[in-house]
Parts: C-alpha cells; structure tokens; sequence
C-alpha cells in the first residue's frame, strides 16, 4: 500500500507539414498516460498502467494547430480506482482557427471507493470544428460507484459555449428522478455547427428527443446530445444516435461535422 | 435567546448600545430587504411562476414521481443542480446591479474591494449580456431556455413597476428577449433592496416550490407532507459567495432536460414547462 502517487503530463500537438497536411508535431507520453499514433492525425490513448488511482494527478495538453485536424480514441475504458485521496484527471484543449478536433475515448468507469474529480477546459477559435464525446459509468457491474466531480466548459471564439458539472455519488442528486434518475450511465457529445446568427437566415435547428436520450442545440454554436442508460452498451447506441440526427438536421449549410462523425463500424 | 447573543457578540446591537433592530457591522436593520425576499418568492408575485412546473408535470405523467418519496429526491436533485446554478447566477446578477448601482465610479474600477466579478470591466448593458451568455451555456436544452427567457421576461416587467431601478431598465435593454429568470431575479432583489444572499436565496426557493405545488396538484398528495419536504430541503448549501462568472456553478441534470423537451412534445399540458 506504498504506492507513490503518479504526477504525469502528456502533451500532443500537430502542425502542418511540406505538403499542407496534418502531421503530430508532439507526442510526448507520460505513463500512465501513453499516446500512440495509429493512423495519419489520429492518435490513441493507451493506459499504461492501472487507474487512475485515488492520489493520482494526470494531465493531458492538447493543441490542434491552424487548418489541421487530430483524432483522439483510446483503447479501453478508463477504470477509476479508490487510493491514498482523490484522483484528478485534467485536461486542457486549444483548437485554432479551421482546426477540426474529435475526440472520443472510452468511457470512465467510477470503481466502488473512488474519489475522482475530472476538469476539461476547451477552447476553440471562431471556426473551429469539435466532436467531443464523454461517457461515465457508475461503477462495474453491479458495483456502487464512488464519487466524481467533472466539470467541462467550452468556449468558442471567447463566447462561453458549454459548460457542465456531473456529481455522481453524491446523496443529494443519486437516485433524483430530476438528475440521473435509474440510469447507470450519462454520457454526452458536443458537436460544433455553424453560429446561428452567420449566414442567410437559416432555420431555427430542433431540438430531438428519444427514448434516454435529447438533441439539444445549445444558444452558441454547437449541439449536445445528452443521454441517460442502464449500461455502456446502450448509452453509446444512444448517443450515436443523436449524434447521427445531429449531421442529419444541420443539413442547410453542409455540415462540417458530417465528415467528424466516427465510422458506424467502429461505433455501432 | 442566550445562545445567538453569546455565538456572535459583535453583531449583537444591544451590547453595543445600538437599538435592538440595528447590526453594527452594516448599519442596516437587521429586516433589510425581508420584505422584498418575500414579496419576490411569493408564488402570488404577479410574474406567472405558477405557470411553470420544472419538469415536475412531465415526470408526473411518466411516473417517475408517483408518490411524496419520489417527489422528495426530484426535489433534493432539482435544488442541487439548476437551483444551484439559478442561486449563483442570482448571486452574481444582485452583486453587479448593486455595484453598478453606487453613485461613486471609483467603486466599479478594476481593483477595487468594491468592485464585483465582470461587472468591473464592462458596463452595465454589456455585463448583462455576459451575464445572460453565461446562463445560456449552463442551459444545453432549449425548452428550458425558453421557459427561462419566458419567465426572466415576464419578472422583469413585473419588477420594473414594483421596484423601479436603473439595473432592471438597462437590464431590459441589454436583453431584449427577456434575460434568463434567475439574473430577472438577482436585478429585481437588488431593486427590492435585498442583498446577493437574499437573492440567491429566493433563485433557490422558487427552483424548487414550482415544481412541489405542481405534484400536489397533478397527484393529489398532501399538502402538508409536501411542505415539510420543501421546509427540510438544504437551501443553505446551494449559495455561496461567487466572484468570476466564468466559473459558476454548472451543475446539469441531464433527466430535467429529458423532461423539458418529452414535455413541449406532450399534447395535453397543465404548465407550460
């Protein structure tokens, strides 16, 4: 039980290379925190060691360069364990100006016991383009989750697009018919679309809703797909849904984000 | 009447030879801006709140409130997050109205123990919008934006005739649409001379009592258990002095928005929202 608590920070950056394409410019890797490239822009976030643990500070910088565009996944889903205090996992986004960022990684998965506060802050230049997803499971099967704190907030050309708390484990808001009611799981996507006031006078977009999940599109640009489930499974047929209907209804002006979504293939 | 006297001698106006109605501290009588905190959380302030049920209608019809058990943890969540969210805003909203509200300039420059959060580097009109912008970002379903508008809106017109205040008039012109309800809220507080607690206190209150009359009359529970659920729901706990608007609280509900949204959807409707 002497475990030293993990300090790490990995940083990836891309840039634009002879040719005018995409090239990550810096991949440094902090284990736990691993990055691996896996494809041209794409990189894929590989644990490299059990956690976070209770008492662990991980951190991860990302910077998408002007006119370029990153992928970001990871190979499982991130296991929070209980330990010496709380853990903190932070990340902090910078995507300039006709930069495209997707980021879609594996759930977080709150063990029994944990103590876990997650912080995203993410800022995009006017005409930058995102696909972010985050999904938190409360607990393995059958498992009471601990606790978790996340706060994401989003800002757009320096207008405040997004921003969101979860407290799960909590005894005021678990179990609330108002917060998460039954549900096991809560995900979300936040999807940039062009800023309403730009352009001809474009229809209002609509808001969806569904069985667990809502496609809300939010006062600034950009769309949330929130959705409630029992299990990981179904939350991510949920989301990809509304994510689906997200390309579907931004139909006027051609929707950049139709060429974020992830392959069906890989997000059934 | 031992026990506060002795916890807080310094406040204690007798012992300092003040009348009994007067703190040291501030001056002020220790009813300041009472009456205006009752007047604003009265269901029967004349501004539609009864109107609106937040989400309570809609879960009513789904049954994820069946009974007084289910209704007490809507409630615990409801306050926990967007009365949590409409306490800061209100807090932050009554604080810059009050400091764009002082006579003296030298209170609202940039470093001045006076001056209060983003209110120092814009004016007023500007703030508000800010203000408003940070309110929108925290409400991701646009039926409850909508509702929020409505009833912001609605206070607003209300207020400026009750409390007549330069806050509420720029306020008015700063968002035309009507501003969301909790910064109508924390504007008309500070018009009714309550302080920011006050102000957050009263966002907290009507997150929640809307919603509790709305089950009583959507599921015929007794009034009197749904009272003692909202007269022992943690109020206190959801307002805190806030100072950077950027970093409010944001806490979501991801059920209310369901709900928000299943409910504009629902053909047959007793509350708006």
């Amino acid at each position: 039980m002497t475990k030293a608590l993990v300090r790490a920070r990995a940083i990836l950056r891309t840039g634009l290379d002879d040719r005018g394409l995409t090239r990550i410019e810096t991949i440094r890797s902090d284990p736990p925190l691993t990055l691996r490239q896996t494809a041209p822009g794409e990189v894929h976030l590989v644990s490299t060691g059990a956690g976070p643990l209770g008492g662990d500070h991980l951190r991860l910088d990302v910077e998408v360069a002007e006119g370029t565009s990153l992928t970001v996944r990871s190979i499982a889903s991130t296991l929070v364990l209980p330990g010496a205090g709380r853990s903190l996992m932070e990340i902090h986004v910078y995507v300039a100006s006709g930069a495209t960022l997707v980021f879609a990684p594996e759930p977080t998965v709150l063990a029994a016991g944990c103590d876990h506060r997650m912080t995203t802050a993410v800022t995009l230049a006017a005409d930058a383009s995102l696909f972010w997803r985050e999904e938190i499971v409360f607990g393995r099967h059958g498992e009471r989750p601990g606790r978790c704190h996340s706060r994401f907030d989003a800002t757009a050309g320096g207008r405040p697009l997004l921003r969101q708390e979860f407290v799960v484990g909590d005894p005021e808001a678990d179990g609330s018919p108002a917060v998460f009611g039954t549900a096991r799981c809560v995900g979300s996507t936040l999807i940039t679309t062009e800023t309403p006031a730009e352009g001809p006078k474009s229809e209002p977009r609509e808001a969806e809703v569904a069985e667990g999940v809502a496609v809300l599109p939010l006062a600034g640009p950009g769309t949330l797909v929130s959705a409630l489930a029992a299990d990981a499974v179904e939350l991510r047929k949920r989301l990809s849904w509304g994510e689906s209907r997200v390309s579907v209804q931004a139909g006027s002006p051609a929707r950049a984000t139709v060429g974020l979504r992830p392959p069906a293939s890989r997000f059934p | 009447m031992d026990g506060p006297a002795t916890g807080a001698p310094a406040v204690n106006g007798a012992t300092l030879g003040l009348p009994p109605t007067q703190t040291a501290a501030s001056g002020m009588p220790l009813t300041h801006g009472l009456a205006g905190l009752l007047l604003l959380a009265d269901s029967r302030l004349p501004a539609g709140g009864h109107a609106h049920s937040g989400g309570a209608e809609e879960a009513c019809r789904t049954g994820a409130i069946s009974g007084p058990e289910d209704l007490a943890r809507f409630l615990r969540g409801r306050l926990a997050t967007a009365g949590r969210v409409a306490a800061a805003l209100a807090w932050s909203a009554c604080e810059a109205a009050q400091a764009f509200s002082r006579p003296d300039k030298e209170s609202r420059e940039p470093g001045s123990p006076a001056s209060s959060g983003q209110a120092r580097v814009a004016d007023p009109e500007t703030a508000w919008r800010l203000l408003d912008a940070e309110a929108d970002a925290r409400i991701a379903s646009p039926a409850q934006r909508l509702a929020g508008r409505t009833q912001g809106r609605l206070l607003i017109r209300t207020a400026r005739r009750i409390w007549p205040s330069t806050a509420l008039e720029t306020l008015a012109r700063a968002v035309p649409d009507g501003a969301h309800h909790p910064i109508a809220l924390g504007v008309a507080a500070q018009a009714a001379g309550c302080t920011p607690d006050q102000a957050a206190m009263a966002a907290a209150y009507t997150s929640v009592t809307g919603a509790a009359t709305a089950a009583v009359r959507l599921l015929g529970l007794d009034p009197v258990t749904v009272h003692r659920l909202l007269a022992e729901l943690p109020y206190d706990s959801v307002i805190a002095e806030q100072h950077d608007w950027s970093a409010l609280p944001a806490h979501a509900a991801p059920a209310l928005d369901l709900l928000a949204e299943q409910h504009l959807r629902t053909e047959v409707r007793l509350f708006v929202s």
